[in-house]
């Protein structure tokens, strides 16, 4: 049987949870929330600045920080325990976004065919197609986690009007396609099927498997902006770049 | 011509190796064998590093050398014949230029074609290995050219014991991400319960067939997307559950209820549709008593490597070997089992 721990329930977060023989999860929280997610990026950095001796890989997801490791030479226990230590050692959803994040700002078309359910997510957000633009466009938009298909993230929190669920009919969507849905926007990274709905188009692709510096453009924690342009814009960039304009964030 | 020429092969053969680490957070899985033992008793019989293999699942291959080369058969055993000789699975082998290897599946599960040298095709992050789901790399093609690299080895004729590890079996696993999600009731008949690899099954995953209810944690449709790896046994909205494989998305929503250990992922991939899985919960202690980082693995495989002796029978023409000193290159008296 599994440790009795693993049956009494998941306990409230912060908390550390083993995955398999090598791996070690740290959440932050049970739902979709943007100092869990801060502090998961954080709570990664603090582990790779401080080098930890046995982990081969990091990582994170929404709310959570990965630790990967080689059991056969680092014991989980003192790894647990060095984690847990970290984990206490502050507030961690109270810590500054890690440093050396970018700002990708990507020209977006949102007219016509590139953005066949545009009209339907204004109508559920309850505002016009213009403000929904409008809105999309504010503001920078978090690489919250990456995942699905390499270098594709998940983008948020748009505001809580976006709650948007998923469409159970799939629509298959091309390479850089912005679609939405539960408060968060995809530049897709892939073709393929998908139950979120399409509201623009982009020439940019975040996986260049053939270019060695960069294969991946995205990592956690930087930001997206989308800047409306025309079809004809559009038309006249080519992937993978796609007109990205791409700036350090001072923090 | 500095390799090999594939002649004829069946679709979804791929280059693999140990994969590639370092891209989880942004998106992209470790890849790599399904059956890494495979690729570590390859190293072990070629008497080098780990290399790029051919992974083949269950799909005919005609390979024609355009140079002298070793090479090592491993993982799911297959009839392979060398210009219509066969050959001994589990065993490195001598080919001479011009020679065409033919491989025709036997089974369901993975068998992988190594070269002194290894494959020499690109690196692209890290690795050689195809990652289909990530759209890396592609399928191997009847025609396709793979170039080898320098074999600076010598040895063939050699031997290992791969053990039974093509047939399921009873699965050692761990706590996963979402383990405690599930009620005690269900962990329990879980472990109670005989599932069987359903012909449904790839390099992402492979799902398994039980009779009895689905099994299902509460709230599972609202679950945040969690770190996903490879190993994993997900519970999909019908409660039917895959095992997850090397080219598996890196995060997901469905729960894991478990993650087989290390040490047993070969053979819980291996497993030919229609094998009988079982899974047991065991201890960290439990799963630490035969785990072993690759390094050491392919140390301990080393020492299990042994002479090939040939069935008379099997050798088509006796002429070609060297039968009155039996000492032939490469292949020294009196050094039995290998250092």
């Amino acid at each position: 049987m599994p440790d009795p721990s693993a049956l009494s329930g998941p306990s409230a977060p912060p908390r550390l949870t083993p995955l398999g023989l090598d791996g070690l999860l740290v959440t932050f929280a049970d739902s979709l929330d943007e100092a869990a997610n801060r502090a998961a990026l954080a709570f990664r950095a603090a582990v790779d600045a401080e080098g930890w001796d046995g982990v081969t890989e990091t990582a994170t997801s929404l709310a959570s920080a990965y630790l990967t490791f080689d059991p056969g030479r680092t014991a989980y226990d003192g790894l647990r325990d060095r984690a847990a230590d970290l984990l206490d050692s502050r507030d961690w959803r109270d810590a500054p976004l890690p440093a050396g994040r970018r700002r990708f700002t990507i020209p977006a078309c949102f007219d016509g065919d590139h953005a066949p359910r545009l009209d339907d997510v204004a109508a559920a957000v309850g505002i016009s197609r213009d403000a929904a633009i409008a809105q999309l466009c504010a503001d920078p938009l978090r690489a919250l986690a990456l995942g699905y298909a390499p270098g594709q993230a998940y983008l948020g929190d748009l505001p809580p009007a976006w709650d948007i669920a998923r469409r159970t009919d799939l629509t298959r969507v091309p390479t850089g396609a912005v679609v939405v849905a539960v408060r968060q926007a995809i530049v897709f990274a892939t073709s393929g099927p998908t139950g979120w709905n399409q509201v623009a188009m982009t020439r940019f692709h975040g996986f260049r498997p053939d270019d060695p510096d960069r294969p991946i453009a995205i990592a956690p924690g930087d930001e997206i902006r989308l800047r409306p342009v025309s079809a004809a814009d559009l038309d006249a960039l080519s992937p993978p770049d796609g007109g990205v304009e791409i700036v350090e964030i001072a923090e | 011509m500095t390799g090999l020429t594939v002649a004829r092969i069946g679709p979804g053969a791929t280059v693999q190796d140990l994969g590639r680490g370092g891209y989880i957070a942004q998106g992209l899985s470790r890849g790599g064998a399904a059956d890494r033992l495979a690729i570590l008793e390859a190293a072990a019989l070629l008497d080098q590093d780990p290399t790029a293999a051919i992974e083949l699942p269950p799909v005919p291959a005609t390979i024609r050398f355009d140079r002298p080369a070793r090479l090592a058969l491993t993982g799911t055993p297959m009839t392979a014949r060398l210009d219509g000789d066969p050959l001994t699975w589990h065993a490195v082998h001598a080919v001479a230029q011009g020679q065409t290897l033919s491989v025709s599946p036997a089974g369901g599960g993975y068998g992988y074609l190594s070269f002194g040298g290894g494959i020499d095709t690109a690196i692209r992050l890290g690795s050689r290995a195809a990652h289909l789901a990530a759209g890396l790399g592609r399928a191997l093609d009847s025609g396709d050219d793979l170039p080898l690299g320098d074999d600076t080895a010598g040895r063939t004729d050699r031997v290992l014991d791969a053990g039974a590890r093509f047939a399921g079996g009873t699965l050692r696993i761990l706590p996963s991400a979402h383990t405690a999600l599930f009620s005690a009731k269900d962990i329990a008949r879980f472990q109670d319960t005989a599932f069987v690899r359903a012909p449904q099954g790839n390099r992402q995953g492979v799902r398994l067939d039980h009779d009895g209810a689905p099994f299902a944690t509460d709230g599972q449709l609202s679950l945040l997307s969690e770190i996903a790896r490879p190993g994993d046994i997900q519970m999909t909205g019908e409660g039917r559950p895959y095992l997850l494989g090397p080219e598996c998305q890196t995060t997901g929503g469905y729960p894991r209820i478990g993650a087989v250990v290390p040490m047993d992922l070969p053979r819980a991939l291996q497993a030919p549709p229609g094998a009988a899985l079982r899974f047991r919960f065991v201890t960290r202690e439990e799963a630490m008593r035969d785990h072993l980082s690759d390094d050491r693995l392919l140390a301990a495989l080393r020492g299990k490597v042994r002479r090939l002796t040939r069935d008379p029978r099997d050798i088509r023409d006796l002429g070609r070997y060297q039968l009155i000193s039996g000492v032939t290159a490469g292949r020294p008296e009196g050094q039995e089992p290998d250092p």
